[in-house]
């Protein structure tokens, strides 16, 4: 833990009370921290409790008994199955996109000071604050307009649009607060610009890649309005959901989203191994 | 209570139908290359204002040269056919032409909003067929030329199986660029648990007593009419004051505090949950909470009146397999498709003859399956009573998009409080 | 690569893209609300102005509750997200990036079936809500749904995560010993936060707001879901105006009248924040 580099230095009359108080704050943080991420979770328990309902049509909202049998018959519906294949392949692939153009953008705003940079910030802003509608309205009348095909690329383009500027504000704000002499000593020490950023620079500001990263492939995956404008004959899960809902979501739609949910789980539990076997660093 | 106008389609043809005009002939045959030009302003739009029947050669000339591709593009709402397609699996045997079926339509209005700039482009969206209710979107499709005239000497099951009433519909004279492919009420549903004396009128839903206990829909047209109806007034014949006083009756309602939430889709849940106690409803969801969660849920068609709407199949004016299109069309009004469409969807099926094959699949079923089918063949919200369709009423027919703005501004502030 | 020429290659890529992508298109709808028409017999181009002087006065109930409506969340997500994000940030150890992804992980299931649950969870007679009503701690008629606090809670659980990220990113940044150091010379934690942390997490915290009163105050589909008419937001107008009304110049000037007021307040909050961030930004 981090608090083992806090060694205070000098005259501390009461090192052990304020230590002490200090690791009831911790655990108070710890357990709101939890408590948190729990409360952000409940929803998705009643989902999941949902996924095992013994319901005997088409409605999936009052809970009459446990049964597998949804599990077992995940895939009987496969414009379901298309419509999450869909959506994993292009939250992914906006992840990728997005990430890296927006990491360029934050990285522009947040270390330089250049002719349009206001502009460049202006436009950040307008894409968070334009109503998704319209967005996805004026989209449509470009890609009829130039005559493309609607589909998973039309899409993308969409998603990319519209979370790079979240990429960006996230990495920006990390990149004002940087130190900029530590690249400029690395360069000074002979590193070509390319090295300096990939061994100093990326580093520092990695959490805000991965916090934006995480945030597009969050929007993507559940992006409604402006993927129903985009999508021409292609279905997506959201889309496919939404529209469910006009007759009853089947029982499969929660145990995708369970399923989702584990494979998520997973991840972060061998993220949690993983580390352990790493030595610690120093943060 | 005031007497119900009786449902006479023919009086409601005579009513709605327009002159043919040599121009929208043309339109129909083809789209202006100048739509292409104008795409890139947002949005734009074709036709006239007035609903036209197409010219006969109209049709001729749209269909002249269109063969058979052996494929079509089938848009739907989800749910609307079960999973494994067996009708479709069915079709494809027979004709030898592939379907590929797609549930991507959730909601009429982005529907509209997605496919009109493609089809005013003259661009495909996809699809061959597709299936839109009738409303408001319907009318624009018609009015802007959008949809495809039907050819009806290749509608020969259509021509033996649909029921009367569904051919003589106001929203489309004489089938010109539709078939139905189901139909529902709008009606009232109630929790008799919680409501203790028998709902019958839609005065009832004005009733004190149920102050904060009542749902109605977000839907100005759904709104509109019930507001319409209790104050006596046919939706398919009122006028712009009728419409107004709807509106004082409706927020009369709503200031009462008597109304909990205008609802969409989500009303049989609120209703589930005892959130609501007597709601505005639609009939086959009121069918299909009782099967799924084992309830008691009433559906009523008050004697003031309800209205009927359709969800009706059309070929949107780019298609690209238009023949493979009327074809499956066709294809759905055999009985025995008809049948078994109608025991997974549970709403009311365009063709009446179904009744005897469901109750046939009945008697040759055991256990909950045969439950259930008798069920769907004796259940009024599918094979509605005599009695039952005297009661319904058409939806407001709109003129012109300005008449229908107009008709939104006047509900829309009940809902957008 | 010259110093001058670098931040033009950097924003070269992701600059086209939303040129490309969301000012082209953008300007066109700008010019859709300034025309007259309908969808069917098309628009023309009349400098309507009037359309933007009807929409604000017919809606400016609506335009005021979402913008309240979006202060309240966003006040309420900084309380909620601070404390998290500074401990994840600072004793987070070696899994911080699980943490950042447990907490966005119930978002990859999609908004539907997690407000869906929420319905569940609140709805009148809900496993929640009846045991209170039994034992008469609440009223019978009393209910959560379809309220104001139902539609601001809705929006701070959707858009927590929006917050918690950008003030974690600003507070990992920050040394620990540089915290220590305060304590050292402050002694009192609440003088720490004031004078160290704050000031160095905010400009986490101004990414923050942007990402979440902005989208908070033009959203729909929490106060359409969890509401009720009395909750109507400026985002269900506009829904409501493009896709049942038909009535697309409207939506589009209702739209652009909410973006610039958002805008308005993005940068005027900047300038009053002052720090460097801010006027990096404000500067113009």
């Amino acid at each position: 833990m981090t608090t083992t580099l806090s060694t205070p230095t000098g005259a501390d009359l009461e090192p052990t009370t304020r230590r002490r108080r200090r690791r009831l704050g911790d655990r108070l943080l710890f357990a709101y921290t939890w408590l948190i991420i729990l409360w952000l979770c409940v929803p998705i328990a009643v989902m999941i409790l949902f996924g095992f309902n013994d319901t005997k049509g088409r409605y999936n909202t009052t809970f009459q008994g446990l049964t597998l049998k949804w599990y077992g018959r995940l895939f009987e519906i496969p414009a379901l199955t298309d419509a999450l294949a869909n959506s994993l392949i292009i939250a992914v692939l906006n992840t990728l996109i997005a990430g890296t153009l927006g990491t360029l953008v934050g990285l522009a705003l947040g270390r330089y000071r250049f002719r349009g940079d206001g502009t460049t910030n202006l436009v950040m802003f307008a894409v968070i604050s334009a109503p998704e509608l319209v967005m996805g309205a004026s989209l449509l009348s470009l890609f009829v307009a130039s005559g493309v095909g609607l589909g998973i690329p039309t899409i993308l383009i969409a998603h990319v649009m519209f979370s790079i500027s979240f990429v960006a504000v996230v990495v920006r704000s990390r990149v004002l607060t940087l130190d900029r002499y530590i690249e400029e000593a690395a360069r000074d020490l002979g590193a070509g610009p390319w090295t300096a950023f990939r061994l100093v620079t990326f580093p520092m500001i990695f959490p805000a890649v991965l916090s934006g990263g995480l945030l597009a492939f969050v929007l993507s995956i559940d992006d409604f309005v402006i993927t129903n404008f985009t999508a021409g004959t292609t279905q997506t899960f959201p889309l496919w959901i939404y529209g469910a809902t006009r007759v009853g979501l089947p029982p499969q739609v929660n145990v995708m989203g369970t399923l989702i949910f584990a494979v998520g789980l997973l991840i972060a539990a061998g993220n949690v191994i993983a580390a352990r076997r790493r030595p610690s660093s120093a943060r | 209570m005031n007497e119900p106008t009786p449902f006479d389609p023919v009086l409601f043809r005579g009513m709605t139908q327009r002159r043919l005009s040599r121009r929208d002939a043309l339109r129909i045959s083809g789209l202006s290359a100048a739509a292409l030009a104008l795409a890139a302003c947002g949005v734009k739009g074709q036709g006239n204002t007035t609903p036209t029947a197409p010219a006969e050669d109209a049709i001729a000339k749209y269909w002249a040269g269109k063969t058979k591709n052996g494929k079509v593009d089938f848009a739907n709402w989800p749910l609307y056919m079960d999973p494994k397609q067996p009708e479709l699996k069915k079709f494809t045997a027979e004709t030898g032409i592939k379907v590929t079926y797609q549930e991507v339509i959730e909601e009429m209005g982005p529907w509209f909003a997605r496919t009109q700039p493609q089809l005013s482009a003259g661009q495909s969206i996809g699809f061959d067929l597709m299936v839109i209710t009738n409303g408001i979107q319907f009318k624009q499709y018609v009015q802007s030329s959008l949809l495809a005239p039907l050819d009806h000497s290749k509608l020969t099951n259509f021509k033996a199986n649909a029921g009367a009433s569904y051919k003589t519909s106001a929203y489309d004279p004489g089938n010109a660029y539709s078939v139905p492919w189901a139909s529902g009420v709008t009606g009232i549903a109630y929790d008799p648990a919680k409501v203790k004396t028998p709902i019958t009128k839609l005065a009832d839903l004005w009733k004190t007593e149920y102050k904060g206990r009542v749902g109605m829909f977000s839907d100005t047209q759904e709104l509109g009419n019930f507001g319409l109806m209790v104050n006596g007034v046919d939706p398919a014949k009122s006028t712009a004051t009728d419409w107004q006083n709807a509106a004082n009756k409706l927020k009369e309602q709503k200031d009462a505090g008597i109304v909990r939430k205008y609802y969409d889709q989500s009303y049989i849940d609120a209703l589930g949950a005892g959130e609501v106690w007597i709601t505005q409803a639609w009939s086959g969801d009121v069918f299909q909470k009782n099967v799924s969660d084992g309830t008691n849920f009433q559906f009523v068609i008050p004697e003031e009146g309800a209205t009927i709407w359709t969800d009706n199949m059309a070929i949107p004016i780019t298609a690209v397999n238009p023949v493979d299109a009327i074809t499956l069309m066709d294809f759905f009004f055999r009985v025995d498709i008809a049948a078994t469409l109608a025991e997974y969807i549970n709403y009311i099926t365009p063709v009446p003859e179904a009744q005897k094959v469901i109750k046939e699949h009945a008697a040759a079923a055991s256990g909950e399956d045969k439950d259930f089918l008798t069920s769907v063949a004796e259940s009024p919200l599918v094979f509605p009573s005599t009695a039952d369709y005297s009661k319904l009423r058409y939806y407001v027919e709109f003129e012109n998009t300005a008449l229908q703005q107009q008709f939104q501004s006047i509900f829309e502030p009940i809902v957008l409080g | 690569m010259s110093r001058r020429l670098a931040p033009y290659l950097l924003i070269l890529p992701g600059g086209l893209w939303l040129l490309l992508f969301f000012v082209v298109p953008m300007v066109a709808m700008l010019s859709l609300s300034l025309q007259q028409g309908d969808v069917v017999s098309g628009y023309q181009l009349t400098w309507h102005w009037q359309t933007y002087v009807d929409g604000i006065s017919n809606y400016q109930t609506q335009i005021i509750r979402s913008l309240w409506y979006g202060f309240i969340t966003t006040v309420l997500q900084i309380v909620l997200a601070f404390p998290i994000a500074y401990w994840i940030a600072f004793r987070g150890g070696r899994n911080k990036s699980v943490y950042l992804f447990l907490i966005l992980l119930p978002f990859f299931v999609s908004f539907v079936l997690r407000t869906i649950s929420w319905k569940f969870i609140l709805t009148d007679e809900s496993f929640v809500l009846a045991p209170l009503k039994d034992v008469g701690l609440v009223s019978q008629d009393f209910h959560i749904l379809g309220t104001p606090m139902a539609v601001i809670g809705g929006l701070t659980y959707n858009f927590l995560p929006f917050m918690i990220l950008p003030i974690y990113v600003a507070l990992e940044r920050i040394d620990p010993r540089v915290v220590e150091a305060a304590r050292d010379l402050y002694a009192s934690p609440v003088q720490t936060f004031r004078k160290v942390i704050f000031p160095l997490a905010l400009p986490g915290v101004f990414a923050g707001v942007l990402m979440t009163f902005v989208p908070a105050s033009s959203d729909y589909i929490n106060s359409e879901i969890l509401g009720s008419s009395g909750t109507t937001m400026i985002g269900q107008v506009i829904q409501s105006q493009y896709l049942r009304s038909q009535n697309y110049p409207t939506a589009a000037a209702l739209s652009f009248a909410l973006m610039a007021i958002l805008l308005v307040g993005i940068f005027t909050y900047a300038r009053a924040l002052g720090t460097e961030d801010v006027l990096k930004v404000a500067a113009r």
